[in-house]
């Protein structure tokens, strides 16, 4: 019990380095246990973007640039599926459901969604949940749109407002379909995933504003009317990619197969679930990099908190023969300095874990906004805290190192500090 | 009502110190830094010990406190052979037995000036019982501190290193005399203060140690001071010749 009372008494005597020190450990910390939220709460806002779903369907490539385009709304098709392809698939008789995906325009920088209603009652998010309605509904009219929260709440969006979608994906587009303008009909309660910044329309909506269209520019001397294109059969020619529901999870790898080996076009079926895991094995090499970094970042962050002991040694050398004086050991001087190395790292380890926490509510928010990553702010997991012991471990440890040169100093040194 | 019990203590005999045969080197000195035949102390003999710088003073000092072992010889203390104990049997047998006055900047630094005195028995559980026998420990360090003249209000003041040398000195005496220790053991405690200083410090010391029944050795290199005490020795004189030195 002295022997820690005199590490704090001492620490409070050097509070200043002491302080810069616990910094340093406390932001390396943050860094190690940020880095870890991150990967985890990447990891599970991938995962728990799809749920129910079989199979997805889109033209032959990659199976991780088909999830993520098709799910994930990051990248671009390489190519689209024709209607009468989709409608074969479709109708397979070991098909429950499918749900068409159109993708390629935008609205003031969010995805724009062609879709059918049985998105909203197929689609399944972290396991089980559906989509829900927090006002309005699915689209019922050819120019309705069914908002995302982030949408919503990014551009202030209620029922009953219009907008126009622009041509391509750039968040400013000089290409607007600003002569068929959308009225919000639905604004989705917030899912976590990538829903929540996508403008669903239906399908003959994306047709209807691309009648007049060709090769991604209008055909000039040609304007269709929002009203007059009402009138005319809207028909998809193409999508871009299928959300499948079997009937039975014993066909998955049949129809696959089928789909794999179609004739009519080139079409890759995937398993969300093994094209996640393809994904995970891409970026655990970063992952791991990552990790190592930041490891590192907390080895010298101990490396500093060794240094600076190390460098104060030789002024409490006299201190250390006082301690001699009055009957401490060799043993208590070592076990002063492994409790000092010991209380700084706690103190750091504390500190940065209050760091971590403090961050985690001031970007949560806008992380999960911008970039759908929902960082949980939970207690720290079991694997966090065996982490952080073992880093405890370390900083003793680590102390060790001043503190045998002091316990070698100590005997040495006898009554008078001998230089 | 009983009065705490005192500590047994060992017997003690005239003679309280004892040196015989003592060879020491320093690890990796190759010679013997200081070789003593024969010196003892009476119990409550005040012994100034003189040699000039580098002549050995802090070694026999480190030696008489058990801080370092002999190569040879014995030392004993209060009738125990410290030579024969384990190193931290000598530790705990010198929190007990013995108060340690240093030269200077003695204290630490960064504790209260009773923090520093109470330093002294927190390796020493008998010396702590000895001490708390007439009251708490605080009141006994205060007590002390006050006969020693240090002003009240520094008691539990600021930290010892805004202290000047003088009162340190003050705060390290108490340190050394609480619980009274039968041996104590000063180094040049008078080289950072004036003569007029050195006087009153010694007279306060003096009257403590007496108080305390304790013996008392101080190193010194000022030969000025042997009128105060009562007996001088010289370090060269018991000091035999070192190994490689001409006979």
């Amino acid at each position: 019990m002295i022997v820690l009372r005199l590490a704090l008494q001492s620490l409070r005597n050097r509070w200043l380095t002491a302080a810069l020190t616990v910094i340093a450990i406390a932001v390396s910390i943050t860094l190690l246990l940020g880095v870890e939220k991150v990967r985890t709460g990447a990891r599970q806002s991938f995962a728990d973007t799809i749920s129910g779903t079989d199979l997805i369907v889109g033209a032959r490539s990659g199976a991780i640039q088909l999830l993520l385009y098709s799910v994930f709304r990051i990248g671009n098709a390489t190519n689209n599926i024709s209607w009468p392809s989709y409608q074969d698939i479709a109708s397979h008789p070991d098909v429950a459901w499918a749900v068409p995906l159109s993708l390629g325009d935008s609205h003031r920088g969010f995805r724009v969604l062609g879709t059918t209603p049985a998105y909203f009652e197929h689609y399944r998010y972290r396991q089980a949940h559906g989509l829900r309605f927090r006002a309005g509904g699915p689209f019922s009219d050819l120019f309705d749109a069914a908002v995302g929260a982030d949408v919503a709440a990014a551009l202030g969006y209620k029922l009953g407002d219009r907008i126009t979608l622009s041509h391509g994906l750039g968040s400013v587009s000089f290409i607007e379909h600003d002569d068929k303008p959308f009225r919000i009909a639905g604004i989705l309660e917030k899912t976590g995933t990538p829903v929540d910044r996508t403008v669903h329309v239906s399908l003959e909506a994306i047709e209807a504003i691309h009648v007049d269209w060709q090769s991604g520019a209008r055909i000039p001397g040609q304007s269709v009317s929002a009203e007059e294109v009402r009138a005319m059969k809207l028909e998809p020619k193409a999508v871009t990619a299928a959300l499948v529901g079997l009937k039975s999870r014993l066909a998955t790898f049949r129809v696959q197969r089928a789909i794999n080996e179609y004739r009519a076009e080139p079409l890759s079926a995937i398993l969300p679930g093994a094209a996640l895991q393809e994904l995970w094995a891409l970026v655990a090499t970063a992952e791991t990099a990552l990790k190592v970094v930041s490891a590192m970042v907390v080895a010298t962050a101990l490396l500093g908190m060794v240094t600076m002991i190390l460098t104060t040694l030789n002024e409490r050398r006299r201190e250390m023969a006082i301690l001699r004086s009055v009957g401490a050991r060799p043993r208590t001087v070592l076990g002063l300095l492994v409790a000092e190395a010991g209380v700084l790292t706690l103190a750091g380890t504390g500190l940065g874990l209050l760091l971590l926490y403090a961050a985690l509510l001031l970007v949560q928010p806008y992380v999960d906004t911008n970039y759908g990553l929902h960082l949980p702010i939970e207690p720290p997991k079991p694997g966090e805290l065996a982490t952080l012991g073992v880093i405890l471990v370390a900083g003793c440890l680590a102390g060790l190192l001043p503190a045998l040169r002091a316990y070698r100093l100590s005997l040495a040194d006898g009554m008078t500090v001998r230089t | 009502m009983v009065a705490a019990a005192a500590e047994p203590r060992p017997e003690a005999p005239s003679e309280i110190v004892r040196l015989s045969g003592v060879r020491f080197a320093w690890p990796g000195a190759g010679a013997f830094s200081l070789a003593i035949d024969a010196f003892s102390l009476r119990k409550g003999e005040r012994v100034l010990l003189i040699g000039p710088s580098g002549s050995g003073k802090s070694t026999f000092l480190s030696l008489l406190c058990g801080i370092v072992a002999p190569q040879a010889g014995s030392i004993e203390i209060l009738g125990t052979d410290t030579t024969r104990l384990s190193a931290s049997a000598r530790d705990g047998f010198r929190a007990e037995h013995i108060g340690i006055v240093f030269q200077m900047f003695n204290l630490l630094p960064y504790g209260t000036v009773i923090d520093n005195v109470l330093l002294a028995l927190s390796f020493a559980p008998a010396r702590r019982r000895r001490a708390a026998a007439a009251g708490p420990v605080a009141e006994e360090a205060a007590r002390l501190l006050a006969r020693l003249g240090l002003e009240p209000h520094l008691v539990r003041g600021p930290s010892a290193a805004n202290l000047s040398v003088g009162q340190q000195q003050r705060v390290a005496a108490a340190r050394a005399l609480i619980g009274r220790p039968e041996l104590i053991v000063a180094d040049e405690p008078t080289s950072a203060l004036d003569r007029d200083r050195q006087a009153a410090f010694l007279e306060l010391l003096f009257g403590e140690v007496r108080e305390a029944g304790a013996s008392l050795v101080m190193v010194s290199h000022d030969v000025s001071l042997a009128p105060h005490f009562d007996r001088v020795v010289r370090l060269d004189e018991i000091a035999v010749r070192r190994q490689g030195e001409a006979p």
